[in-house]
């Protein structure tokens, strides 16, 4: 599936698609509702404007910016190792994943480059964050269509992962622990069979959602065949990560574009694809995804090499003069950093590419001829993440 | 509450007053940003459980709530809205103010669009320290706003005056 590229064919194919779904007709003089700038289904403080033309928008307006807190003006004052922990919390529930396109731009452009072992854990702990992101999706989802249950489910079993991240990191929310050449400190004692246990249980917690949630009757007609998204238009709306995937066109940056220093290719896994492109199929699309992680983390965990976790980097991180950009697929989609550095203590300009901000461009599009109650499975199960969208 | 309202509380009538008010606490979540999280884990989690404190986490809305949770980043875009919502409550009513970002601005001290604090909009009763902060040291936050309904003083608080925002 290729995008469209001329523009007058895309605005005529979306205005035919739009509104095949508005009874243009019978318009009515509508209402205006406005959802957020607080709401849970929203993450965050996002807020939607809606015109309604009875129970069904017309049109749904996403208006950002209010966690903008101006990454990418303080990262100018900031040098490497501050920039590390910073960029933890622009998405905050996968937060050391986050971390990793930064540091490997970083290592790209000072040509390091990390140990085996660093590496392997590196991977593991992208993958485990992944989970404790996802995880929480699922039971969030479930809070945002009444079924509250799985939201504590999800807040129980998702502190197992939490439990694994903090004994290795030191950091239960926000990891901080990649460095330029490698990673802060080596795995504690005994952490590797721990992780086996409570990659374990999350694999029971994703057979217990499959069963309370997306095998939930209520739930499905809740969100089968609403929101549905082609592909060709998710991918000009520049969609990725699950979103993409659930319109079925088969790219995931772990397996078609890895950068260096993540060992993806030493497991064993399947990216998962739905052809729909409904609010199911992305639930469906990211539940699979919590599994194939957990798997990865398994496998990785066997194969672990010995040797240090630590390249020999200087003390003071001066990176030298020159451009890069290291994109991965972070929990909801593709993230990349593009750093331009002077040969300074601090970068000189960083472009931070988050999914989530190209994720809800989506929105009016996909709301539009949606009804008021779908609005809530639609903007749910592109699952977006305000720090994501703001930076 | 004639005796309330002219100021003349006797001591023994306004300790069980507290008692009873300091374990019914309804605290709305205001969940902003990272802090959103960690709230959601002490308020919503079995690990955690904020209703064993006498806190109990779903008020539908600011008008029903006595106490509000200000969990993560205060941007300059979101601030009238958080002074809203202040506004909005019903007295007497308590903040706890969640997170280095909330206490002070935290790592985006010299963000161009932060709020330094949210103590510059509307008053805080308690600090939470921590970015984010654990759930058990909200759950310390909440003990410690109990202690101080405990002692507070009926009379000072219900003597009429408007509390002031800015």
């Amino acid at each position: 599936m290729t995008a469209v590229s001329d523009p007058n064919q895309l605005a005529d194919l979306l205005a035919e698609a739009t509104d095949t779904r508005v009874n243009l007709d019978f318009e009515s003089e509508g209402m205006t509702l406005n959802m957020g700038p607080q709401h849970p289904a929203t993450h965050g403080t996002l807020r939607i404007v809606a015109k309604l033309d009875g129970e069904q928008v017309i049109s749904a307006e996403p208006i950002c910016g209010y966690m903008h807190r101006g990454y990418e003006k303080i990262v100018e004052v900031r040098t490497y190792p501050q920039i590390n922990a910073l960029i933890n919390r622009i998405d905050w529930l996968g937060s050391f994943a986050n971390e990793v396109p930064f540091i490997l731009a970083a290592e790209k452009l000072m040509g390091v480059e990390a140990p085996p072992r660093a590496q392997w854990i590196r991977t593991i702990l992208f993958e485990m964050s992944r989970v404790a992101n996802i995880s929480l999706f699922l039971g969030d989802f479930g809070l945002q269509l009444g079924g509250m249950t799985a939201g504590f489910y999800a807040f129980r079993d998702r502190e197992h992962v939490l439990n694994q991240i903090e004994s290795a990191t030191g950091g239960r929310f926000h990891p901080n622990f990649d460095r330029i050449g490698g990673l802060k400190d080596d795995l504690p004692k005994g952490w590797i069979s721990d992780s086996h246990v409570a990659m374990d249980k999350l694999l029971a917690f994703c057979d217990e959602m499959e069963d309370l949630l997306v095998g939930n009757e209520i739930f499905q007609s809740r969100t089968r065949g609403i929101g549905i998204i082609p592909a060709d238009i998710a991918l000009s709306y520049g969609l990725s990560g699950a979103n993409l995937r659930a319109s079925g066109v088969d790219w995931d940056l772990r397996r078609d574009g890895c950068p260096p220093g993540l060992v993806y290719d030493q497991a064993d896994w399947k990216v998962w694809t739905h052809p729909d492109g409904d609010c199911f199929a992305r639930t469906w699309v990211r539940l699979q995804e919590t599994r194939e992680a957990a798997k990865i983390v398994k496998q990785l965990l066997d194969t672990i090499p010995a040797g240090p976790v630590m390249a020999k980097v200087p003390r003071i991180i001066k990176v030298p003069e020159g451009e890069a950009y290291v994109a991965t697929e972070n929990p909801l989609g593709e993230m990349g950093y593009y750093v331009v550095s002077k040969g300074d203590l601090v970068p000189f300009r960083v472009k931070i590419r988050s999914a989530s901000f190209n994720n809800i461009s989506i929105v009016p599009w996909v709301a539009r001829g949606a009804y008021v109650p779908d609005l809530i499975s639609i903007l749910g199960s592109l699952y977006f993440i305000l720090g994501d969208i703001d930076r | 509450m004639g005796l309330v309202e002219s100021g003349r509380v006797p001591k023994p009538l306004s300790k069980l007053l507290n008692l009873s008010r300091k374990y019914s606490i309804w605290a709305y979540q205001w969940g902003l940003a990272c802090c959103a999280i960690e709230m959601g884990a002490a308020f919503a989690s079995p690990r955690y459980d904020v209703m064993r404190l006498g806190v109990i986490p779903f008020p539908a809305s600011p008008r029903q709530a006595d106490l509000v949770v200000i969990a993560g980043t205060v941007t300059d875009k979101l601030a009238p809205a958080v002074v809203r919502l202040y506004e909005q409550m019903p007295d007497p009513k308590y903040v706890i103010s969640m997170g280095s970002c909330a206490n002070c601005g935290g790592p985006y001290w010299d963000s161009y669009s932060v709020t330094k604090g949210v103590d510059q909009l509307i008053p805080v009763d308690v600090y939470v320290p921590g970015c984010p902060p654990r759930p058990e040291a909200l759950l310390e936050g909440v003990l410690l706003l109990q202690e101080r309904i405990a002692h507070e003083d009926m009379a000072e608080r219900w003597k009429g005056d408007p509390i002031v925002v800015s």
